[in-house]
């Protein structure tokens, strides 16, 4: 589409047709990126006040829930996850430098880190399954057949040492943790997920070296929407796996 | 209606260059990032689902003629309520003024050349779009029986129906509004003119930045919710099913969470366009500015609030009913300060009949009525007696229909010359108007009654003693499509053949006005400078409204 | 079958008037605004229309006007406000001597049952000048019991029971809706509601053909399903003692304390882990599945006799089930500090 310039100011190639100036383009993108994150976080917001309540009426289920995922590689995944807003600080700072060399380094470095921590999860659900974990029909944690793995029951009646049969009540209930667990690790996996298609799009960008110290607010909001991300998993983290798991 | 007139002005002429003949070609189209013409993008898809949910709203009428249901057996009637409900909520009211009057009006208004961000303004039509094939698909492969509200565990573990694809659908649709919202924001603070203060900005810029506060904050939780439910019911988990211990009246706070608010996306820009209306068509400076701004931010604010007033027969506990009914009645307030204000606006002023003003006082009528009834809904004691019932029915119908749908028309009119740089035809339009009306309040005056009679709502069928009520609610509902037809009729035959209407056909205040119609693809030839208040009618130069014959 | 065209329903209970009343009242608010405004807008509309050679006056605003049509409403609406709550209030307490029964709500019928055991399915016998209170249950999807000639009306929830209570006025037949969508037949889940004077009631409930009272159906179910072996009133069984359980406060394992009431006793017999009574191991087996919703009216009909029937003091009991007598009132009073959700019933007295 062509359109008719009718303002004469000299143009900086990024400064889009309705803005007048690189200083608005920036403030304007920047107030949209904002807005954005902020109907993000309604939406994890819903979801965590769902948790919330659930929480407070299975109480027991949840932190029998949370026994059985492996605090380690959540811990893994949340350094691994640190480590990449790091990467994607340094990016940042790259573009705002104009150094494409860098850019490139550290955009792929964040990549890098996110499927890491996508692999992580991966390894995370398939260890779900395999102790059949999956909320559904196939669902069970007092240790049916083939599901010796995942026997919830027993555990929680070692820990509390309460009777087996009132441990089955509680590790039947854990499968609406395990809605949430998925719910929740989902809808932040499936946000990574997004974040890395980002990624390749500002790294073939950076590659073609687009930014400059005057236009490098698609690498910023990149590493904002990067921050948030990592930020939900910080609440994720405790949340699910280590609250109440010492009583 | 008007004997007056003033001396005819000089023969008018469409601008040679402007955004609907910038270029040709279906390409330009659907790869257009001007806002104007997503506006109209949005405007054809709209009217579509309008047009089915009309369609759907017709057949139920037709069905209650008789108390057994004259048409269709009981699940194809719940369809059919169901798929009015979801088409006009999700895919007619909520981007109905927002999308296209607003996509269209609000940069003009600000005095910029487009949105702030017009390829995710473009993205929104698209995601709309994916989010109506859902819709469509949907309809075409049987429909879904759920009702708009999609409560569980009905929803999640029992009917079975296309629930899933809908709910995808909507929640695709969400995202849409919530990328249209995202965009005014951005432009209202970013974009305005120089010389355009917050204290200066028309109304229907507040009111569409109050509404779109709300599509940001309150779409994505609707969002979450429908996707929960897909999830629950796809995977027969339990989130909000009570067999495997989710709990059903969660859904409920959830879904209300959002579709309270929602309730509010759809009616605050109708309201800016009747502040828009009133002032010009009354040549006078709105009264109380500030207040009228204001309401419409703390109508926003209360909003969030009331969401369980749903629920006072759901089982929530006395006292948290107590705080939701006292909320529900503070945001009453602003709305009524409103009412007053429009009012107090044609005081002493110099008021004409056009078409918008005449829908405008419609609205003002109906939207009083629909308000003050949402008072008996609010009241504890009495909500118990009228939930659920048609007396809801025709309280949200004064609300949406009298009060959206006719901001809707008004806005469309009063802004279609410069849309289309073309009048449409008064005479018809006028005729319209009344029609529309008649017919709406015909429609749903009697479904209070029955409503208080204890008629409840979503029933196929009936007891005989409600017949008559019914009849007369099936003959007004005819008289209405009528209403809605006409206009259909005469504004695509305005396109063509109507009178070529100049920059200002009103003669009315605001940025938009003061570039040519249609406006060419960058909206001003020069960065327009504000100097004055809004609605700074009444200076010597100006003329009066023109007559048109 | 002549054309009728009713404006106005029937009254046929004692809250009806006071519904009523509110009603026209707010008539009255909504009529008189509207008429205002638009009396207003036409007044306006001819006064001020527009005439060559007069201007508009353009005016600002009024703070003072401002305030008045804030404050005005507000006021108003403030006085509908407390009048509704008022209202709301009375319905939400079912008074004490209140006829008892019980409802199921299921796809796509009414079941309703009373204490002496009498079944009826879609259509409810009451006696008129007394309050009746229904506990009601939905096994499958919410539904919503309503009468509108008794302005009526609340939620059927699965897995939770909620009360409605009426006292009826007039004897006739009248409309019970589920006003709740429910699925396909939603207007077929319709039925009657029948008043009667009470001694004509009294022969209706005589003659019903019931196989034995709720309670006593209950206590069979209750031994059949063999929960007699642990919930046995000697000091050395498994489970807690059921006497006079009913409506009593009940301290838990985790030191919370709540009252025994239906919603309780449904919780602990399909979720026995949920609540342990302090003193006690959670051994008891679920019965999610086994127990359906009308057994486990009658199970609660039982336990809820235990407690009127025995008539023994509760203090000096062997297990800790109960709190001694002496202590329900602070307790009770405790709750009632920490406005716990649950109304307390009050205990049944020797």
């Amino acid at each position: 589409m062509s359109h008719s310039q009718t303002t004469t100011t000299e143009h900086h190639p990024a400064l889009a047709h309705q803005f007048d100036s690189m200083e608005q383009q920036r403030e304007a993108s920047n107030f949209g990126m904002w807005c954005f994150l902020l109907t993000e976080i309604m939406m994890f917001g819903g979801l965590f006040t769902a948790y919330l309540i659930y929480r407070l009426k299975y109480y027991e289920a949840f932190v029998a829930g949370s026994w059985s995922i492996q605090v380690s590689w959540g811990f893994a995944n949340t350094l691994v996850l640190i480590a990449s807003s790091l990467t994607m600080a340094m990016a940042v700072w790259s573009a705002q430098r104009g150094i494409r060399r860098f850019q490139i380094l550290f955009i792929a470095l964040t990549m890098l880190l996110g499927s890491a921590f996508l692999g992580v999860k991966a390894k995370e659900y398939y260890d779900k399954y395999e102790e059949c974990h999956i909320p559904g029909a196939s669902f069970n944690a007092e240790g049916g057949l083939g599901c010796e793995t995942g026997n919830i029951a027993q555990e929680v009646a070692n820990r509390e040492k309460i009777p087996l049969e009132a441990a089955r009540q509680i590790a039947r209930q854990t499968q609406i943790f395990f809605s949430f667990y998925f719910a929740m690790t989902g809808l932040h996996a499936l946000h990574m997920i997004l974040g890395m298609g980002l990624m390749t799009w500002l790294l073939l960008k950076a590659n073609r070296g687009d930014f400059s110290p005057e236009y490098y607010s698609p690498v910023e909001y990149g590493g904002l929407y990067w921050h948030f991300v990592d930020i939900v998993w910080i609440y994720l983290f405790p949340l699910l796996y280590l609250i109440s798991r010492h009583r | 209606m008007s004997t007056v007139t003033i001396p005819t002005q000089p023969q008018l002429e469409m601008p040679k260059k402007h955004y609907l003949n910038d270029n040709y070609g279906i390409r330009s189209w659907l790869l257009t990032k001007d806002h104007k013409r997503i506006a109209v993008l949005y405007l054809i898809t709209i009217t579509f689902f309008f047009l089915i949910g009309g369609v759907f709203a017709a057949l139920i009428r037709l069905h209650l003629l008789v108390p057994e249901g004259a048409l269709f057996q009981a699940d194809v009637y719940n369809k059919l309520f169901s798929l009015h409900g979801v088409n006009m909520v999700f895919f007619f009211l909520v981007p109905s003024i927002p999308a296209t009057l607003g996509n269209f009006l609000v940069p003009l208004m600000v005095g910029a050349k487009d949105l702030a961000l017009p390829k995710i303004n473009l993205a929104s039509w698209y995601i709309f779009i994916i989010g109506a094939c859902f819709s469509v698909a949907t309809m075409v492969l049987g429909g879904v029986d759920t009702g708009w509200t999609f409560y569980t565990p009905l929803s999640s573990g029992y009917l079975k129906t296309h629930v899933v694809t809908m709910a995808v659908g909507i929640i695709i649709a969400g995202f849409a509004s919530i990328f249209t919202g995202l965009n005014f924001i951005v432009t209202v603070h970013r974009m305005r003119a120089p010389g355009l203060t917050w204290g200066r900005l028309p109304l229907f810029i507040w009111s569409n930045y109050a509404t779109s506060l709300i599509m940001v904050l309150a779409t994505p939780v609707l969002a979450i919710t429908l996707i929960l439910l897909a999830v629950e019911r796809g995977f027969h988990i339990g989130i909000f099913d009570p067999k495997l211990g989710g709990d059903p009246v969660l859904f409920q706070h959830m879904f209300w969470f959002y579709s309270h608010p929602a309730v509010y996306i759809m009616i605050l820009p109708g309201m800016g366009v009747i502040s828009e209306i009133v002032t010009c068509f009354s040549r006078k400076r709105v009264f109380g500015y500030s207040f009228v701004a204001f309401s419409s931010i703390a109508i926003a604010v209360f909003g969030f609030l009331v969401w369980a007033h749903h629920m006072f027969v759901a089982g929530i506990s006395t006292y948290s009913a107590l705080v939701f009914s006292l909320m529900s009645f503070a945001v009453a307030i602003p709305s009524a300060v409103k009412v007053f204000n429009w009012t107090a606006t044609m005081y002493k002023g110099s008021v004409s009949f056009h078409t918008p003003m005449l829908y405008a006082i419609g609205f003002i009528g109906l939207f009083t009525i629909g308000g003050l009834t949402g008072l008996f809904l609010a009241a504890l004691g009495l909500d118990i007696h009228v939930h659920d019932t048609y007396f809801v029915i025709a309280h949200f119908h004064y609300v949406m229909v009298g009060g959206m749908v006719m901001a809707y028309l008004g806005g469309l009119h009063f802004w279609w010359p410069k849309l289309t740089g073309r009048m449409y035809p008064e005479g018809w339009a006028k005729l319209a108007a009344l029609i529309t009306f008649i017919g709406f309040n015909l429609t749903f005056f009697p479904q209070f009654i029955l409503g208080y009679l204890g008629m409840p709502r979503r029933y196929a069928a009936y007891p005989p003693e409600f017949q008559v009520l019914n009849v007369l609610s099936t003959a007004g509902a005819s008289i209405l499509a009528v209403g809605f037809i006409l206009p259909l009729i005469y504004l695509l035959w305005s396109m063509r053949y109507g009178e070529v209407a100049g920059p200002n056909p009103w003669q009315a205040k605001g940025l938009e006005w003061e570039t040519s119609s249609p406006p060419p693809t960058h909206n001003f030839e020069h960065t327009p400078v504000v100097t004055e208040d809004p609605y700074h009618y009444g200076e010597e130069q100006d003329g009066e409204v023109p007559v048109v014959p | 079958m002549q054309p009728k065209l009713p404006l106005f329903p029937e009254q046929a209970s004692t809250v009806a008037g006071q519904v009523d009343a509110l009603y026209l009242f707010l008539v009255l608010i909504t009529t008189f605004f509207s008429l205002l405004i638009a009396l207003l807008i036409l007044f306006f509309a001819i006064k001020y229309k527009q005439t060559p050679g007069r201007k508009a006056e353009q005016i600002h605003g009024s703070t003072l006007l401002e305030i008045i049509w804030t404050v005005i409403p507000l006021g108003i609406s403030m006085f509908i406000f407390a009048w509704a709550a008022i209202i709301f209030f009375h319905q939400r307490r079912p008074p004490t001597n209140a006829l008892e029964l019980y409802g199921v709500g299921k796809q796509w019928m009414w079941k309703f049952e009373y204490s002496g055991g009498q079944r009826e399915i879609n259509s409810l016998h009451v006696p008129m000048g007394r309050p009746v209170k229904i506990s009601m249950i939905s096994q499958d999807v919410i539904h919503s019991f309503f009468v509108p000639a008794f302005r009526v009306k609340y939620d059927v929830l699965p897995n939770r029971y909620n009360t409605v209570w009426f006292e009826a006025t007039q004897p006739g037949t009248y409309h019970l809706f589920c006003s709740q969508y429910c699925g396909t037949k939603h207007s077929a889940m319709i039925g009657e509601v029948v008043v009667m004077k009470p001694e004509d009631f009294e022969a209706w409930l005589g003659s019903g053909k019931a196989e034995g009272s709720m309670a006593a159906n209950g206590e069979k179910y209750f031994q059949d399903l063999g929960c007699i072996t642990c919930h046995r009133p000697d000091s050395g069984a498994r489970g807690p003692n059921l006497q006079g359980l009913y409506g009593r406060p009940v301290r838990l394992s985790d030191g919370r304390t709540i009252i025994a009431d239906d919603n309780y006793i449904r919780e602990s017999v399909l979720d026995p882990a949920a609540k342990i009574v302090s003193g006690f191991q959670p051994i008891m087996p679920t019965f999610k599945g086994i127990v359906n919703e009308d057994g486990m009216l009658q199970l609660i009909a039982y336990i809820k006799s235990l407690g009127e029937q025995s008539g023994e003091p509760l203090n000096n009991r062997t297990s800790p089930t109960m709190l001694r007598d002496t202590e329900v009132p602070n307790i009770q009073q405790e709750m009632k500090n920490q406005g716990g959700t649950t109304q307390p019933q009050p205990g049944k007295k020797p």
